[in-house]
């Protein structure tokens, strides 16, 4: 893993589950600094996971030449974290609403929608080759107060 | 935290007493195992008590779906029980809170299968 740099921390990872706990971590750690409630900063560790058992498991298949890479940002008026996998792509448009009757008993099919749910934007960008999900969490006032005096004494 | 799951019997409903994290890797697979086991014995009133499940991933959605499923498919029922806040959350706004059978109360609950 590479050091924070100006506030943004990059990594790539193998697609492991491994690091999907570590990149979880990292997610609960970035909440936490940005002075998130617990109800949202779990919808955003949970955004974050999602999004990289996906890149590890559907985008690289657990492929050991292959590798997960993240960032995580705070700027001040949002935190912006990025996953990106090298699979074959994914398009947005073709995955099923995990509410539509037909659906909503299936076991699988679930994570992009919780995903979209728990953050304020986000956005895909095909690779060549993968897919990289940007997510967005808007800071509200009180919180971009914290991270302003988190800034300020550093 | 893994999930641990302790298994007792009240009144002719099975509870299954779950502990930690439904997860992919951690306790998907766990889940899924227990309740087939039971269906496989001929269980029909599975209560799965869930007030110290913490966190819930779209895995462990799924996997609690399924329980759902495969137990109606063999005319018996899984139903929930003391929900978190968090796990509360996500089957909310995945509509499943409308799926399952869900009571805050045990003896409520065990008495809804007679």
């Amino acid at each position: 893993m590479t050091e924070p740099q100006k506030g943004r921390r990059s990594f790539k990872l193998p697609s492991t589950m491994e690091s999907v706990a570590e990149v979880e971590a990292a997610a609960e750690k970035l909440a936490q600094e940005a002075g998130l409630d617990e109800d949202e900063g779990f919808r955003v560790v949970m955004a974050v996971r999602e999004a990289t058992v996906n890149a590890v498991l559907h985008g690289n298949g657990y492929d050991p030449n292959k590798q997960v890479s993240v960032s995580f940002e705070n700027n001040g008026k949002s935190l912006v974290i990025t996953v990106a996998d090298q699979g074959e792509g994914l398009d947005p448009e073709k995955i099923p609403d995990p509410l539509a009757p037909e659906n909503l008993l299936r076991g699988t099919g679930r994570g992009i929608f919780l995903i979209r749910s728990f953050l304020d934007e986000v956005h895909f960008r095909q690779l060549n080759p993968g897919t990289e999900l940007t997510l967005v969490k808007h800071l509200t006032p009180a919180e971009t107060k914290n991270a302003s005096q988190d800034l300020d004494t550093k | 935290m893994a999930l641990s799951i302790a298994t007792r019997q009240l009144d002719g409903v099975t509870i299954l007493d779950l502990s930690g994290r439904i997860t992919l890797g951690e306790g998907s697979v766990q889940l899924r195992d227990a309740i087939r086991d039971l269906i496989s014995k001929g269980e029909k009133h599975i209560l799965l008590s869930l007030g110290d499940v913490n966190y819930i991933d779209s895995s462990g959605l799924g996997e609690l779906v399924s329980a759902f499923t495969t137990a109606k498919n063999q005319n018996a029922d899984v139903k929930l029980l003391n929900l978190t806040k968090k796990v509360k959350d996500v089957l909310q706004v995945t509509k499943l809170y409308t799926v399952f059978d869900i009571y805050d109360d045990e003896a409520h609950a065990i008495g809804s299968f007679k």
